[in-house]
């Protein structure tokens, strides 16, 4: 199972926090599962997830481009941060 | 070995006291000289205008490990007794305290230097997203590329010490 994470921005376009999918070669890594992801979610999605800007982190770490996928992977998106 | 400083961090929604904080610091670093530290408050105007509130949310778990990670860093490059966050969540109004950094050390220099450094990261890797509530209505903040550029110099400043 992957868990994916979605935050501020990214998560109200979306109208989605977060949501399971099982773990397969579909979404072994992060572009893989970002294809699934605008599959799965149709036109909306595509276009929120190219958004340039876009962060990934994998298990609570931030990806610079993509990276492998194991199963049980914590996996977020999320908009260019501005907290302090 | 000397020993390791005393780092801590703390996300929360409650507000803090500053007085309080800075005993708590000085608590975990028996032999200090100096303490420098920062607070941020809710400025009551934003890009688009008069902010009454704002909503600042954050990505739990990556929060807290990524400002103990710029913690580690500042206590790497600088001989620091003691560091602290403190990170409010939640909604803020206008002149609410934001965040603390607290930083111990035996000289100011160092003091002065982690501080600056812990907020500038800060800024521009805790997950954590300010949305701002006025008149007009609500509105995400965008990332401000001089907070990256703030970020960045401090990449600049350790090829040159090396």
């Amino acid at each position: 199972m992957l868990k994916v994470l979605f935050f501020a921005r990214v998560r109200e376009e979306l109208g989605c926090a977060g949501l399971d999918l099982a773990w397969g070669e579909n979404v072994a890594s992060l572009d893989a599962l970002q294809a699934q992801l605008c599959r799965d979610g149709g036109r909306r999605w595509q276009h929120v997830l190219a958004q340039p800007n876009m962060i990934r982190a994998v298990n609570q770490v931030v990806a610079s481009g993509n990276a492998t996928l194991s199963d049980g992977d914590e996996v977020a998106f999320f908009p260019p941060v501005t907290g302090g | 070995m000397p020993a390791l400083p005393a780092l801590a961090v703390c996300v929360q929604s409650a507000d803090f006291d500053v007085a309080e904080l800075q005993r708590q610091l000085l608590a975990g670093a028996a032999q200090e000289g100096a303490v420098a530290s920062f607070t941020g408050y809710v400025r009551g105007a934003g890009a688009a205008g008069a902010i009454h509130s704002m909503e600042l949310e954050h990505y739990p778990g990556m929060t807290e490990r990524s400002i103990r990670d710029i913690l580690e860093q500042a206590a790497r490059r600088w001989p620091l007794l003691a560091a602290s966050v403190v990170h409010r969540v939640g909604r803020l109004a206008a002149g609410d305290q934001i965040v603390w950094v607290g930083v111990a050390s035996a000289h100011r220099e160092a003091a002065f230097s982690a501080c600056e450094f812990i907020m500038d990261y800060l800024k521009h890797e805790a997950p954590f997203w300010k949305k701002e509530e006025g008149p007009q209505g609500a509105r995400w903040v965008e990332a401000y590329c001089g907070d990256r550029e703030r970020a960045a110099r401090w990449d600049v400043d350790a090829e040159g010490i090396t």
